[in-house]
């Protein structure tokens, strides 16, 4: 937590949320104000994201929970601009990249070709793509798998596959909608060892989809919990443990908790009506 | 606190290890086949399939069914082929029907190519054309003749526009087909890394698309080989000795042998272009994308 001064929202702090005047520090690295999105129109009009107000700040991690409905992959579409809010506004500082729980690898592309097909996007001369590939895929522990095909790859190496291509996009921010959501349980926790050590490495801000409690908690340094239909923020959870975590740590344990609690109150709400 | 010490301890150390361990237990078991056991267990089927074939002919040959004139046996048939190919009159057949092969399937690919990717992604140019290309496929290729041959004699352009008009809708449709099965997650990461109009019809649509494309592509190959020979049989151009014509003259002089072994040759170049061609593109693609079962 140390070397992210600017996630000011620890324990104790107001939180960086609902403030009308700009907090101190840097210009956050992600900014919603009053976002709602809805899909269709008229009687048959469905709110998927209700007003939200968001902040990330330059190197945080935040991840971001709800039940069924509450509009997370809605979210994280708005904030790589894949799609245009209802009203509010989005303000991103920088490059986005986005992540599915699909590695959504190109399966006619070797490994190393997926990778430098994000380069070759960018339009990266083309002397400077072959040895960005393969530092690329040192940092994924990959470099062994150049040539093979994402058939060959297994789910886990597929995602990191598709972590190095995100890295390939320089994204300053990496939005991530349930990536590990398809691993098993031992793949996912050295993913999540794998994806710490990256985002503190690159000094990332990484907003982060899950519908799993214990990996938020493993992983993020703010919990936001969205209602369902529609979508709005209706809690904000600090994570103040200390790094490096274990997800079957009591502390992990215990905040994984509380935010089940929360989201569990949030479902009954919706059984009563 | 000594579990939070160990924790730290196999982060630091551990984690490049426990990666590459999963990757090697994820992917221990690719053993291969040996290529020549795998063309071996490819071929003797076919081999014994060929064997049954002429054995059935000649038992049926034997049994007198038909007269020797209308049903000349495997043997016969094999003579004459081998005559054809000594005096050279197979070379100039084949030559001459793989000429206009050649040309009719060529232009039926750059024909259906450019309206298979229009209609794909042109919404009203589907809803126009649509269902016009698919009626066209199931037209037989036989149906077009009387009119070619008003329009361009008893001429080459008479069989060129029946190959090109039999082939080129498979091509567009196999196309068509292939876009519309794109995966959406596909093209969902393409726009995220960037690939935006042109570019991503050149990085993503078109080679998303190729294993439908090349299915189209065989197909096409089957209605432009059977439209040529449906109008080498009905067009004779002056001086043109194809393998039609062959196969016509043989039957005027009441020749079964000679029938026979032309008709041989007919199936064996469509066997040949079929599976040595397309078939190779075509599993060389699907092994490619993984979609291949181990072993094939």
């Amino acid at each position: 937590m140390s070397d992210h001064p600017a996630a000011g929202t620890r324990v104790g702090d107001a939180p960086s949320i609902s403030v009308p005047s700009a907090p101190p520090g840097p210009l956050p690295a992600v900014a919603l104000r009053g976002v709602s999105k809805v899909y269709g129109g008229g009687r048959t009009a469905v709110a998927a994201v209700d007003r939200i107000d968001l902040d990330v700040a330059p190197g945080e991690f935040v991840c971001i929970i709800g039940a069924s409905g509450c509009g997370k992959s809605t979210l994280l579409n708005l904030m790589a601009g894949l799609d245009r809010p209802s009203a509010g506004r989005i303000d991103v500082e920088g490059r986005t990249a986005l992540m599915f729980q699909d590695a959504a690898l190109f399966p006619w592309l070797t490994v190393a070709a997926n990778i430098e097909l994000a380069l070759k996007l960018r339009k990266i001369a083309r002397a400077e793509r072959q040895p960005r590939v393969r530092s690329l895929l040192k940092t994924v522990h990959l470099d062994a798998f150049a040539d093979k095909r994402p058939h060959e790859l297994s789910g886990g190496m597929r995602q990191r596959v598709a972590l190095a291509r995100a890295f390939a996009q320089d994204a300053d921010v990496l939005l991530m909608d349930e990536p590990f959501g398809a691993l098993d349980a031992m793949t996912r926790d050295i993913l999540h060892d794998e994806l710490e050590g990256l985002w503190r490495d690159r000094n990332l801000t990484i907003v982060f989809v899950t519908h799993n409690v214990r990996e938020a908690a493993r992983l993020s340094d703010r919990i936001v919990v969205l209602s369902s239909r529609p979508g709005r923020v209706i809690a904000t959870f600090d994570v103040g443990i200390d790094r490096p975590r274990r997800i079957d740590s009591p502390e992990v344990s215990e905040l994984a908790a509380q935010v089940t609690d929360r989201l569990r109150e949030e479902v009954r709400r919706h059984g009563q009506q | 606190m000594a579990s939070n010490e160990a924790t730290t301890s196999v982060l630091e150390r551990g984690l490049e290890q426990e990666l590459a361990g999963l990757d090697l237990l994820e992917l221990a078991d690719q053993s291969k086949e040996s290529r020549g056991r795998r063309i071996w267990s490819a071929t003797w089927p076919k081999l014994a399939a060929i064997a049954l074939g002429i054995g059935i002919w000649q038992v049926v040959v034997l049994s007198g069914w038909k007269p020797q004139a209308a049903l000349a046996s495997p043997k016969e048939a094999w003579d004459d082929l081998w005559r054809y190919a000594i005096d050279g009159t197979l070379g100039t057949a084949v030559r001459i029907t793989m000429r206009r092969a050649a040309t009719g399937f060529a232009l039926a690919v750059v024909i259906g190519t450019v309206v298979g990717s229009l209609v794909a992604r042109v919404r009203i140019l589907r809803a126009a054309f649509g269902s016009l290309i698919t009626g066209v496929q199931t037209m037989p290729s036989i149906a077009w003749f009387p009119l070619a041959i008003l329009l361009f004699q008893l001429s080459e352009e008479a069989i060129l526009f029946v190959v090109v008009l039999g082939a080129a809708p498979a091509i567009a449709n196999g196309l068509i087909a292939g876009t519309d099965n794109i995966p959406p997650i596909l093209l969902r990461a393409g726009r995220v890394l960037g690939a935006r109009g042109l570019s991503a019809y050149r990085y993503v649509i078109m080679p998303a698309s190729l294993p439908s494309f090349v299915a189209g592509l065989k197909q096409g190959w089957a209605f432009a080989w059977r439209s040529l020979m449906a109008g080498e049989l009905l067009v004779t151009v002056r001086g043109q000795a194809s393998i039609g014509f062959l196969l016509q003259q043989n039957r005027a002089v009441n020749n079964s042998s000679g029938l026979i072994a032309s008709m041989i040759v007919i199936l064996v170049i469509g066997i040949l272009v079929d599976s040595l061609f397309f078939g190779t593109m075509e599993r060389a693609i699907r092994r490619r994308w993984g979609l291949l079962e181990p072993g094939r």
